[in-house]
């Protein structure tokens, strides 16, 4: 562990550093996780807006949306099939690339990996910084999207080519173009974080910090950054592709040129479903690492849950094809890919049930990271249990495209994501700014959220096995579908309540972030490395030597102990009385 | 609860997917409760109370193993029962003489039939704009193209989904066992126009079939029918039989 003796060296020269140096062109991790944090809710606000926007259209069609005449003055607030189209492709494509992974692998990556493992920074400072700034860019490109002639990216957030590989097909011009170039920048962004992240894993652990003794959240950062390095490229290569089909007059998706369109799935897919799993892994391991310590307890199976986050990197390769079944791939092949996605179902199973164990005999703390904990857990279940339908394939072929699936990822990626970084955001803000989050607000937030998600996401379940296709603009253009309207309206409500409550949530962040109860150093009374360290930690974490690990992370209410806790740093009581 | 909002099935191999949604339904519906009264009944009986320490465990082999195979076991005997519909649904096609061709553009779909001849790409075709008619109690074979983007062919009521993808031919297979008006919608993003974007399937008895398609497929046709020997080797038809 050379690299010790480096930043040991780089700490006896600290100075203060200038403004610009500690707050914009940061290289110190905790700085830019806040960064990310900051970018990643910012987006969180457009695309919840383009949500409420979609879901409006969809429970009343045809009606101006309020507030929407300012940016619609044409029709005077009314979404037109193109604008709505618009809406939810960016919708999605900012909720998954810049708001889920700038929080969860951006953020919370950042955040803990260094402070977790024990390190003073991660292994390549300045590509951590530019890894930032470059996904920064790639968000304002997005953004920029908006106001180009023609309206931004309308072919859905998969953009299946050649809808999207003509212009003439969609009539949105450099909108699709910036879309390409986003997710290029953005690739390239999320390309030097995970090279980092592996980096900094490998070689930076503090003295007795074995692998099997990192927190479990640091093994799901782990694992999500190898997929990250992996799938990521296949998406950069392939939207630069679209790209030149687009501009350059290619014909890789085109079949007029001698194209495949199905290619462009192929491509799409295999890098899309790791990324599902880059959305939901850090979730994970948020779960698995605040379910112990509110239950006072140890995670129930460590080695169980690792192997299985491992499994599910393996697997999560071979099983992309499931979002193909109907689309023309040789069905033969649609049967291989249901073996491999029913046995990917395995890994998940065996997490939940670890989890309900973890609870099991616990002296469970409602405070509020358990709270959204516990309902990532419960959403989690249902999400994971919806996906067993589509992976038979036959029953596949009815609700493909309808809006079950679109029940599905959002009580994956909303009741799974979304709430596993509330969750982390409530467990470590305290470590994070130095100040605590205020908990009635935080109970006003978690609540009627909780209530509102379940409001808006589950009827979905039902309109879509009822059939309703999902991204169609007007439900009312169909007889078989007319019966379900109200289910639509239910749903509206539901969004615009879950929208209004976040308010409360930027209220008590905001506030917290300048007014809250000054943190103590261990407000949770947690085991892992990051309690040790002062409120927020300073520049390179740690005072002259850095901790040094004697055990695992989850030693809650252990024998050894006359406290409920025993950190990962104190000294055993007796030589070799702790094997964890 | 949730199969009451199937719409009614109207197809022969339809009853095999419903079949295996219900078995999937009730086995994720009582995962679910079992789950969550596990979930909350811990949270309940292990909430904190003072005096009170939580269990020191790390874990146990047995019941990893336990839940590590029963699920398996689940998911596998899941996966052997969806082999055969999937079989019979997408990777048969059983004999039959009525065949349409159905080529999706943005936003209509144009239903082909073969004319006098039996042939595609002959002058006796007759081309229907969103509108397709089919006896009942036959199978129907439809060679599904797009001259534009990715559509999907849905029959909710049939339960065929299939996407029409430009540049290649695909064939698909039903039939239907009742007599009546579907809707048919694109259900795959092709633009703007894609909601709306349905055609009607009409489903007659043997004989109102053959005195519509009398009325409206042969009559048209009729004087074309010398040319058809002239024309009769069209890409089309070869490009058909070829696919799959």
């Amino acid at each position: 562990m050379s690299a010790h003796a480096a930043t040991a060296h780089a700490h006896a020269e600290h100075h203060e550093l200038g403004f610009v140096r500690t707050y914009i062109f940061s290289t110190d991790h905790k700085m830019i996780a806040r960064q990310f944090l900051f970018m990643g809710l910012f987006m969180l606000i457009i695309g919840g807006l383009l949500a409420l926007m979609v879901r409006w259209q969809l429970a009343w069609p045809e009606t101006a949306v309020p507030g929407m005449s300012v940016f619609l003055p044409d029709t005077g607030g009314i979404l037109e099939p193109s604008t709505y189209n618009m809406a939810f492709t960016m919708h999605a494509t900012i909720m998954i690339f810049f708001v889920v992974m700038p929080i969860l692998a951006g953020a919370f990556g950042n955040f803990c990996i260094p402070l977790m493992i024990g390190a003073r920074d991660m292994a390549f400072p300045t590509l951590n910084m530019l890894s930032f700034w470059v996904t920064f860019t790639a968000g304002l490109i997005m953004l920029g999207g908006f106001f180009v002639d023609g309206g931004h990216a309308a072919a859905g957030w998969t953009s299946y080519a050649p809808l999207s590989a003509i212009p003439q097909y969609t009539g949105t011009n450099w909108g699709q173009n910036l879309w390409c170039i986003s997710l290029f920048v953005m690739g390239i962004g999320s390309l030097m974080g995970s090279i980092n992240y592996i980096t900094t894993i490998i070689n930076m652990r503090a003295p007795g910090m074995r692998l099997f003794r990192m927190p479990l959240v640091v093994w799901s950062l782990f694992i999500t950054a190898i997929l990250l390095l992996l799938a990521l490229p296949v998406l950069t290569s392939a939207v630069a592709m679209l790209l030149f089909d687009r501009t350059l007059g290619t014909s890789w998706f085109r079949p007029s040129g001698g194209g495949e369109p199905l290619l462009w799935q192929h491509l799409f897919w295999y890098f899309g479903h790791p990324e599902v799993y880059i959305l939901i892994l850090p979730a994970m391991g948020i779960a698995s690492e605040i379910l112990p310590v509110f239950a006072r307890k140890p995670i129930f199976g460590y080695h169980a849950m690792a192997f299985s986050m491992i499994a599910i990197a393996f697997l999560s390769w071979i099983v992309y094809g499931h979002h193909m079944f109907v689309s023309g791939m040789n069905p033969a092949l649609g049967m291989a890919f249901t073996v491999t996605t029913m046995i990917i179902a395995v890994p998940s199973a065996i997490k939940t049930f670890n989890w309900l164990g973890t609870l099991w005999g616990g002296r469970i703390q409602f405070k509020l990271p358990m709270l959204w904990a516990l309902s990532f857990v419960w959403m989690f279940v249902i999400g994971g249990l919806s996906g067993i339908f589509m992976a038979s394939t036959p029953v596949d072929i009815y609700i493909q495209d309808t809006y079950f699936i679109v029940a599905h990822i959002h009580y994956v990626v909303f009741g799974g994501s979304i709430m596993g970084a509330f969750a982390g955001i409530y467990y470590w803000f305290p470590k994070m700014f130095g100040r605590m989050l205020n908990p009635v607000l935080g109970h006003l937030h978690f609540w009627p959220t909780f209530v509102f998600f379940n409001v808006t996401f589950f009827p979905m379940h039902i309109i879509g096995v009822g059939g309703q296709m999902r991204r169609i603009y007007n439900p009312m253009q169909y007889e078989f579908l007319q019966h379900q309207q109200h289910w639509n309206v239910v749903m509206t409500v539901g969004a615009i309540c879950l929208g209004l409550t976040q308010i409360i949530f930027f209220v008590n962040f905001f506030w917290s972030l300048v007014a809250g109860k000054k943190a103590p150093l261990n407000p949770w009374s947690s085991n892992t490395l990051e309690w040790q360290a002062p409120s927020p930690p300073p520049h390179l974490n740690w005072g002259p030597t850095l901790p040094t690990v004697h055990r695992g992370p989850y030693e809650y209410s252990s024998p050894e102990s006359r406290e409920d806790f025993l950190p990962q740093t104190a000294a055993p009581a007796r030589a070799g009385a702790s094997r964890h | 609860m949730l199969s009451w909002w199937l719409p009614e099935n109207v197809s022969t191999y339809g009853q095999d997917i419903d079949w295996l949604f219900h078995l999937i339904y009730w086995i994720t519906g009582i995962t679910f409760i079992l789950v969550t009264a596990a979930f909350l009944a811990f949270l309940v009986i292990y909430r904190d109370r003072p005096g009170r320490r939580a269990r020191f465990t790390h874990g146990s082999t047995p019941l990893e193993i336990v839940w590590t195979v029963v699920p398996s076991l689940i998911l596998v005997v899941l996966t052997l029962l969806s082999a055969p519909a999937w079989s019979k649904i997408k990777m048969t096609m059983p004999p039959t003489d009525f065949v349409l061709e159905v080529t999706a553009k943005q936003f209509n779909w144009q239903v082909t039939y073969p004319g006098a001849d039996g042939k595609f790409g002959t002058p006796d075709d007759k081309t229907l704009l969103d509108e397709m008619h089919v006896p009942v109690g036959k199978v129907v074979r439809v060679n599904l193209k797009s001259q534009d983007v990715i559509h999907s062919f849905f029959v909710p009521n049939a339960r065929v989904k299939q996407d029409a993808v430009p540049g290649r031919e695909i064939a698909q297979w039903f039939e239907i066992s009742k007599p009546g008006k579907y809707e048919v919608p694109c259900a795959e993003l092709c633009g703007f126009g894609h909601s709306g974007m349905k055609a009607w399937l009409y489903v007659h008895t043997a004989e109102d079939y053959a005195k519509w398609a009398a009325e409206q497929l042969r009559a048209e046709a009729a004087p074309a029918a010398d040319e058809t020997k002239v024309a009769a080797t069209p890409a089309a038809q070869t490009g058909g039989n070829a696919t799959r």
